[in-house]
């Protein structure tokens, strides 16, 4: 009782004037706003893939043997790969099939698995950054040796160490989730750790023990809110890292498998082709490198935004 | 500091045991019947008897992991009636796949990667610490911002992204390069360099953004200090105080992260290596991967490892080293 009286005395007439500060400052940041255009932009568009591809006209799985030219090694006839009023984007050497329709299924993958590793991140990192920072001395010793491990450990090559054992049945995009998740909690769960180790000792934390809550309670209601700016931005900046690990396992061919289409697989078939077929290598390309760096700025932006004294990316004055 | 030392040795070794045990347990302990992912696909069950046999798979679990770590530590014969194969100390496996120890198939990857790692490594110290000081110099100005922007892009773009583009435009578009393909330093220095020239700069690029905005932090901080404010007082030309005063302080963490990475980028390069079809430990790693054979990605999984852990710790004494007012404890 004491401790709800306490907080939201403390939280409650600061809170909406915040949002709306935060909300100016983010606004006013061009290059935040051009990312959250194209962010919303391209997970709009994954969403609504199907309807676009429709709308289009065509589908990803379909041989188009009639748009290329045999002789030049199945290279699409046309400039740019082949694009134009039917095939938007061109479409893939050798098979034919509509680029432009497994370009969205790769943005479809992307999102899905960058999304889906973030929550396995967060529930990770938070549980065992929030066991460690209030768990007692033994708990903390104990995971503060696990998060330094976890992150000084190489992600990647853990990842394909552990998708070379696992049957090739179990649904890929889950286990991608779950692979990059495991590996890539670390960074949260340190965040987390420190943010609690400062948050337990003010006042209204030492109110709320005093008062009775147990502590699982404290965690939740007393510490959780407290550190959910940090945590937010630096889930946003998870994301394009996430979307970089999918990319580079589906590239290195471990990733999701064929018929499926993700941007990272596109381009490994596209190396050889960069000669022959430009666009086959831009389109998977410049999709990637432009929603990293959206979801990138994006990322920054809000950080500058909830914490105008951190240090930002894109470097400032100090 | 012999203390540190020793705890510091103590907690390696740990750390290294740990590993070792955690790559048995995903590797032989964890799959229901790792001798077909040993021998790999298109096994019958003859070969995959005398392969649980061999391998010593019928043994409880116990005495298998003691002959993994045996293995390591003292070497060990696979041996099935007549046909033995030794694996000497470190044993990290046996590829039946590839009819050789794990060790020797990474022996011979080991100098592409060493190229590789190298040159990468001069090449992001130079570009990144001179564009950071350029930039802590002109801080707020054209050209900070400039190098600001290319970092972030820099650093955002993926490393086969990035390659792939400068592949393009160097072999592509305007034909100063070929495809490289790797040729031993021994073989032919210029062509080695040559081929190499790509990878280098991919990787250098990604790497160089994180240095140059560590140097410029660093000498900002360093150049806000009382210390280089006397010097400046003093008269001292501002390029002696740049590169002899403030450059020391500047210069702690960038060796630090250099062993961390140099370590790590030896045999994680595994996209700049699949990328550019480099015959190093990353490619090994994805080739091996994809074919199934377990105790070579077993191997280096645990090389990886290791390679981590000593570079983490030579980066930790480097420290001790480089900035004297770091007391060890």
């Amino acid at each position: 009782m004491t401790a709800e009286l306490i907080t939201e005395a403390g939280a409650a007439p600061e809170a909406p004037a915040r949002g709306r500060q935060v909300r100016r400052r983010l606004y006013a940041d061009r290059m935040a706003m051009a990312g959250l255009v194209i962010a919303v932009v391209m997970v709009v568009a994954a969403l609504a893939a199907p309807l676009l591809v429709h709308l289009e006209g065509q589908d990803a799985t379909t041989y188009h043997p009639e748009l290329l030219d045999s002789a030049r090694g199945g290279v699409p006839r046309g400039s740019f790969g082949g694009a134009g009023g039917a095939h938007w984007l061109g479409v893939e050497p050798t098979t034919g099939r509509d680029l432009f329709a497994r370009a969205l299924g790769g943005a479809r993958i992307s999102f899905l698995v960058a999304f889906g590793t973030l929550i396995v991140q967060i529930l990770l990192g938070v549980g065992i950054g929030l066991a460690a920072g209030l768990g007692g001395k033994v708990a903390d010793a104990f995971l503060g040796r696990l998060i330094d491990l976890a992150i000084s450990f190489p992600q990647l090559i853990f990842a394909i160490a552990l998708l070379a054992i696992v049957p090739g049945t179990f649904p890929r995009p889950i286990l991608l989730m779950m692979v990059i998740g495991l590996f890539g909690w670390g960074g949260t769960a340190r965040l987390v750790r420190g943010q609690v180790l400062s948050l337990r000792t003010r006042d209204y934390v030492s109110a709320a023990r005093l008062s009775g809550a147990s502590r699982t309670r404290i965690a939740l209601r007393e510490i959780l809110p407290g550190i959910s700016a940090p945590l937010v931005t630096y889930a946003a900046l998870l994301l394009p890292n996430n979307m970089i690990s999918e990319a580079g396992l589906s590239f290195l061919g471990i990733g999701v498998r064929p018929p499926a289409s993700s941007w990272g697989q596109m381009l490994s078939t596209a190396t050889t082709w960069f000669q022959a077929d430009p666009t086959y290598v831009l389109v998977p390309g410049l999709l990637l490198l432009v929603n990293v760096l959206a979801f990138t700025v994006l990322a920054d932006g809000l950080r500058t935004a909830l914490d105008p004294k951190a240090p930002s990316l894109r470097g400032g004055r100090r | 500091m012999t203390r540190y030392l020793l705890r510091r040795f103590a907690s390696t070794v740990v750390l290294l045991l740990v590993m070792v045990a955690f790559v048995y347990v995903i590797f032989y302990a964890l799959p229901a019947n790792p001798a077909v992912l040993v021998c790999g696909k298109g096994c019958g069950g003859g070969q995959l008897a005398a392969i649980d046999h061999k391998l010593g798979l019928d043994q409880p679990e116990y005495v298998q992991f003691w002959h993994f770590l045996e293995g390591i530590f003292v070497g060990r014969d696979y041996s099935s009636g007549p046909d033995v194969s030794h694996c000497a100390a470190p044993c990290l496996g046996f590829s039946f796949q590839n009819d050789q120890p794990v060790l020797s198939l990474i022996g011979q990857r080991l100098p592409v990667s060493l190229s590789l790692t190298t040159g990468a490594m001069v090449l992001w110290l130079v570009i990144g610490v001179s564009a950071g000081v350029l930039s802590a110099l002109r801080v707020g100005r054209f050209t900070d911002r400039a190098v600001t922007a290319v970092s972030v892009l820099a650093f955002g773009a993926p490393i086969f992204v990035s390659g792939m583009l400068l592949l393009m435009l160097f072999c592509g578009y305007l034909h100063w390069l070929d495809f490289p393909v790797y040729v031993p330093l021994t073989d032919d220095p210029a062509a080695w360099a040559k081929n190499l020239l790509l990878p280098w700069f991919t990787l250098a690029i990604a790497q160089a953004a994180v240095y140059a905005r560590l140097t410029r932090t660093g000498m900002l901080e360093t150049l806000s200090e009382d210390h280089i404010l006397t010097f400046r007082a003093y008269g001292l030309r501002e390029r002696r105080i740049v590169g002899r005063h403030a450059m020391r302080g500047t210069l702690t963490p960038i060796i630090t992260l250099s062993a961390y990475d140099f370590g790590y980028i030896l045999v994680g390069a595994m996209l700049t290596e699949t990328l550019f079809g480099l015959p190093g430990l990353g490619q090994l790693i994805v080739q091996s991967s994809n074919n199934v054979d377990l105790p070579v990605v077993a191997g280096l999984t645990l090389v990886a490892g290791a390679a981590i852990v000593v570079a983490n710790t030579a980066a930790d004494l480097l420290y001790a080293v480089v900035d004297r007012r770091v007391v060890l404890t």
